[in-house]
């Protein structure tokens, strides 16, 4: 755990040295910010709820999740200092936690950039505080999954780009599925894609009701992400 | 301390080491020669557990490094080929890091930033970061890497790589000095690092090991004979040393500067007891000893002898 945290500094430090992170922080906010706007003034000023925000919410973080994962690993492998870290006498899978929770960190202030939002709504109405809280609970589960898919894809390349633009592919399409399975013609399949799906299980969250069962099923991807990382680096070793 | 057994290692099609076996005794420091490509690095990087083997065993300490080298990972200091670092962290936070991943905390991390940076000299760049130093700078960041958490065994990958002939110098005197109480195994190809600093040498080629052992018993098995000074006729002396076992050739001269004397190259035998033979068969004789020799090679002929071989007999075929 110690190691773990050693990681998650040093990861910090790197990233917050250069520009990326400020400006996937502020695009992030601005673009929430600009299409929840335009939305409320096209339909109703007046009604205070953050649907267009959480519902945008898994387009948006599917576009900037990879873009914050892409460089953890890939930027490790072009620089080969990946090879002092994993001289050291830590786990693979401490490093790899201790990357995700970096992560996890610009992807927690990228919401929270989104934050405004939530103000200026409550001052015009009365807004549901527990769908709010689901609502950005959920954000952070399904921020987890896309940045764990985000970092396993860096663990497979030294080329960041080639990271993110697989990630945004996996993502998008991720968060898609669920609208394929409104479309499918057999009930079961449809049901299934919704079950798979980042978006659905992320909606029935940000509806306010925490069922644990959606929790489980972001835990479970994330989890099986950052395992296939952690088997990644290590057969790195037999390259 | 360190033991390699028969380790093969592939990259693809080309194969990188082809059942390299040796053993470094605790408090050892020794220097891996080898032209580029010769499979040093890679040596190097499975021993730390970098990489898995294709074939063989490597341990340090007792620690299988192929399977599990956490343990052993715990007690060497490694400086990897070309030093990599994260530019963007500063010396001292760079040093932090790594007796962190150490599991120092606290006033033992700090004090032990400190202990490094003074043993190789970095007190005056602690807050520069490692991406504006220079190469002499960096090679001293990766040192003080390897000795944060004092291991007993230091496998340094180039330590004199780019640094001008001073900073080799302080570099050398500084290993030579860790040298006193670790075993320490580093890669170059600078031969005179060698003899400087080292007490054994093992020279590969081609993954294979070509040469093992103390600069001296390697200059031994490599001299081609003896060279002797004696009082008599070129005739007299060419006579008694046919009569020397395992001799190939005789070769007398008169000595250019002494007139009476002759300077005899005796060629073939290589063991120790062969200068002594050849001085009991002269003085035997009645032939005058004043000087007696076995040819001494340099390293770089045996050096560019044992790597080059394989080439030539490629040219001449």
């Amino acid at each position: 755990m110690r190691e773990t945290l050693a990681v998650f500094r040093r990861e910090v430090r790197s990233l917050f040295f250069g520009p990326i992170p400020y400006l996937v922080i502020a695009l992030f906010g601005g673009i929430a910010c600009w299409y929840v706007i335009q939305k409320q003034l096209f339909f109703v000023l007046r009604q205070a709820n953050l649907d267009p925000l959480f519902n945008f919410l898994p387009l948006l973080c599917a576009f900037f999740v990879p873009a914050i994962a892409m460089r953890m690993w890939s930027e490790e492998i072009r620089g080969e200092t990946l090879e002092p870290l994993l001289t050291s006498p830590l786990r693979t899978r401490h490093a790899v936690l201790g990357k995700f929770l970096a992560g996890l960190l610009v992807v927690a202030l990228c919401l929270l950039s989104t934050f405004s939002l939530v103000v200026t709504t409550a001052s015009l109405g009365d807004l549901d505080a527990g769908a709010v809280t689901g609502g950005y609970l959920g954000a952070l589960l399904m921020g987890a999954a896309y940045l764990s898919v985000g970092l396993w894809l860096s663990s497979k390349t030294r080329n960041q780009v080639v990271a993110f633009l697989l990630g945004l592919v996996i993502c998008f399409f991720w968060t898609m599925i669920d609208g394929l399975g409104a479309s499918a013609p057999s009930g079961s399949l449809g049901a299934l894609l919704s079950d798979l799906s980042i978006s659905g299980r992320f909606r029935s969250i940000a509806q306010g009701v925490v069922d644990l069962r959606d929790v489980a099923f972001f835990v479970s991807v994330t989890a099986f992400f950052l395992y296939l990382n952690v088997e990644s680096i290590e057969n790195r070793r037999n390259a | 301390m360190i033991e390699v057994r028969d380790l093969v290692k592939w990259y693809g099609t080309r194969q990188a080491l082809a059942g390299i076996s040796f053993q470094v005794p605790k408090g050892q420091v020794v220097g891996f020669l080898g032209p580029n490509g010769a499979g040093k690095t890679t040596t190097m990087k499975i021993l730390t557990g970098f990489l898995a083997p294709d074939g063989g065993t490597a341990t340090v300490g007792g620690v299988d490094m192929t399977a599990d080298p956490l343990p052993g990972l715990r007690r060497i200091g490694y400086l990897p080929a070309g030093n990599p670092q994260y530019a963007e962290l500063r010396v001292v936070e760079t040093l932090r890091f790594s007796a962190e991943l150490h599991g120092l905390r606290g006033a033992a991390r700090d004090a032990a930033v400190d202990r490094a940076i003074d043993l190789v000299g970095l007190a005056d760049r602690r807050m520069q970061t490692t991406g504006t130093l220079s190469t002499g700078y960096r090679q001293r960041v990766g040192l003080a890497r390897a000795l944060l958490h004092e291991p007993e065994v230091l496998i340094l990958d180039e330590p004199t790589s780019g640094l001008d002939p001073n900073q080799q110098q302080d570099m050398r005197t500084l290993i030579r000095s860790l040298g006193r109480e670790r075993t320490v195994i580093l890669s170059t190809h600078i031969l005179p690092e060698v003899e400087a600093i080292c007490d054994r040498a093992i020279i590969i080629h081609e993954g294979a090991l070509v040469a093992d052992g103390t600069l001296a018993e390697i200059r031994g098995e490599r001299s081609r004979g003896v060279t002797a000074t004696l009082r008599g006729t070129v005739a007299a002396a060419e006579a008694a040393l046919r009569t020397l076992p395992d001799v190939t050739a005789v070769e007398v001269t008169p000595a250019a500067d002494a007139p009476g004397w002759v300077r005899a190259r005796v060629v073939g035998p290589t063991d120790r007891d062969a200068c002594e033979r050849v001085a009991a068969t002269a003085v035997a004789a009645g032939l005058g000893l004043a000087a007696l020799a076995p040819d001494t090679t340099s390293l770089e002929d045996i050096f560019a002898e044992l790597t080059r071989s394989a080439e030539q007999e490629v040219a001449r075929a």
